[in-house]
């Protein structure tokens, strides 16, 4: 497969290339006429979720219609849609929070690499999918303890330390709590104590990391941090974004998907998607004509 | 309730509309100069270009202002990047007016070298591809923008035809070289005129249909 890649492709013609340059010593230049290489995404590694058919009902209530749609392995995948089109649903589906709302159900199907969520226990299954929430809700503990928390219970060995040191770092928290990690949680900003419950998912070291509007109660400076480490943690970490701002599906995500009164109406890689829909209901969707 | 957003764009496609007439104008008043031999047409043309320009600056702050404070996306974003496009090319075809009223300026000093035949047709051709462009702009008329890009083929074979003749004319009386030289430069200058409404018309495409057409053979267009 890795053969076939463009990338690959221009980088053996820019070997071949250098061999014959040795007779020529303007250092450099390509002998040929040559494209520079496209930058490109990591190369898709697979599907982490294959959903499909999937439905959500709310007591009698149907949410979500039979949603289809595969989400593939370390790229950020944004959901889209206007408030009530079953988004944040979708999202809860991936890890069975939705069990967590009385009289929920779920039918049809979710697979993470391969295997259906249903049949696994919900504490493991939860474990591998991680979640962070709209408004940040540390633990009433010591900015340690919160991250330490999961470890403890999953029976962590080895030094808890270095591993909440190590999970503050990846949540680019590090530098700015590190003399105070016996403080509340709670005399963190808002910013910090978000990235700390970011921090507090990465602890168990997840596959998937859902979060659902992680930033809509901060401000612009810490939602650039937010999206930088969204950026950062895409090569071990597979993610999955519900967001309300589109400016911010566009900057950081890879695909968005599109939905509307429960049903997947379009997904695209994100670039596709913001400027050519294909969909008429995108379209209007996301040039603000309605929703 | 229309958006102050949607007024906006209104605007900008207003002011872009605004200079299509001013370059269609040009183009129009150059080459009847240099067919009813009329200086005062060829200086007219030079004095109207500074509005032209002035046009291109106005739109294109309004086409950064639009990116910077609205965020377009999808058909706004297509839009506003096609006008920024457009914007240059009919500031180039006001360039190329200019060029052929100076032409027609330099070609009054002598006899006319040959009845005026093709060029009258060639220029109505590059005319009605820059009016219809512009008019595939106003209706998102794909398909009218696809009948611009087949045009230019013809202008192109026109320019060829008329280059062929004129190098007869010269060959056989070196008198009628600078003014059937100047008759070259403005059929180049049409030919061109040609060129920069393809690409109109091409942003047009993109703009309604989200496809980019550019550099395609034209069964693929």
């Amino acid at each position: 497969m890795a053969s076939l890649s463009p990338v690959r492709t221009v980088s053996t013609e820019s070997n071949r290339n250098n061999v014959s340059v040795k007779s020529n010593p303007s250092v450099g230049t390509p002998q040929r006429f040559s494209l520079p290489p496209k930058s490109s995404v990591a190369a898709d590694s697979g599907q982490r979720f294959k959903i499909s058919a999937l439905k959500v009902f709310y007591g009698p209530k149907e949410v979500l219609h039979g949603i289809n749609i595969n989400i593939s392995s370390n790229v950020v995948t944004a959901i889209i849609g206007p408030s009530g089109c079953g988004k944040s649903t979708l999202l809860r589906s991936l890890n069975r929070m939705t069990e967590t709302v009385r009289r929920a159900r779920m039918e049809g199907e979710v697979l993470l690499d391969g295997e259906n969520i249903m049949n696994m226990d919900v504490v493991r299954l939860r474990r591998r999918v991680g979640m962070v929430f709209q408004r940040p809700n540390p633990f009433p503990k010591s900015i340690f303890d919160n991250v330490a928390y999961g470890l403890r219970i999953n029976g962590h060995k080895g030094s808890l330390a270095a591993a909440v040191e190590h999970s503050l770092r990846r949540a680019a928290l590090w530098d700015e709590v590190k003399d105070q990690l016996h403080k509340s949680a709670y005399a963190l900003s808002g910013g910090q104590q978000q990235r700390l419950c970011i921090a507090r998912a990465l602890a168990v070291d997840p596959e998937v990391l859902l979060l659902d509007e992680p930033c809509s109660a901060l401000d612009p400076v810490t939602t650039a941090k937010i999206e930088e480490l969204l950026f950062q943690l895409k090569p071990s970490c597979t993610i999955v974004i519900v967001t309300h701002n589109m400016q911010q599906a566009a900057r950081a995500s890879d695909s968005t998907a599109f939905l509307l009164e429960g049903r997947l109406i379009e997904y695209q890689p994100t670039p596709k998607l913001f400027t050519t829909p294909s969909d008429p209901r995108t379209e209007a969707y996301i040039t603000g004509r309605f929703g | 309730m229309e958006r102050h957003f949607e007024h906006d764009l209104g605007e900008l496609k207003e002011r872009l509309l605004w200079m299509a007439g001013l370059a269609e104008r040009g183009v129009h008043q150059a080459v009847q100069a240099v067919f009813q031999k009329d200086e005062a047409l060829a200086k007219r043309v030079l004095e109207e270009e500074k509005a032209i320009n002035e046009m291109q600056i106005e739109i294109d702050d309004r086409v950064m202002q639009l990116v910077a404070l609205q965020q377009p996306m999808a058909v706004d974003l297509r839009f506003i990047l096609s006008a920024s496009r457009i914007n240059n090319d009919l500031e180039r075809i006001g360039d190329q007016a200019v060029n052929i009223a100076q032409s027609a300026l330099r070609i009054l000093r002598h006899p006319q070298v040959k009845p005026y035949v093709d060029l009258p047709r060639m220029s109505e051709l590059a005319e009605g591809m820059v009016r219809d462009s512009l008019n595939a702009l106003v209706h998102r008329d794909a398909d009218l923008a696809k009948s611009v890009l087949i045009r230019d083929d013809e202008v192109d074979h026109l320019r060829d035809q008329i280059f062929r003749e004129l190098l007869t004319y010269m060959m056989e009386n070196s008198a009628v070289v600078f003014p059937a030289f100047e008759l070259v430069l403005v059929t180049k200058n049409l030919e061109r005129i040609g060129d920069h409404a393809t690409n109109i018309a091409e942003d047009v495409i993109y703009m309604v249909a989200g496809r980019d057409v550019r550099h395609l053979a034209a069964d693929r267009r």
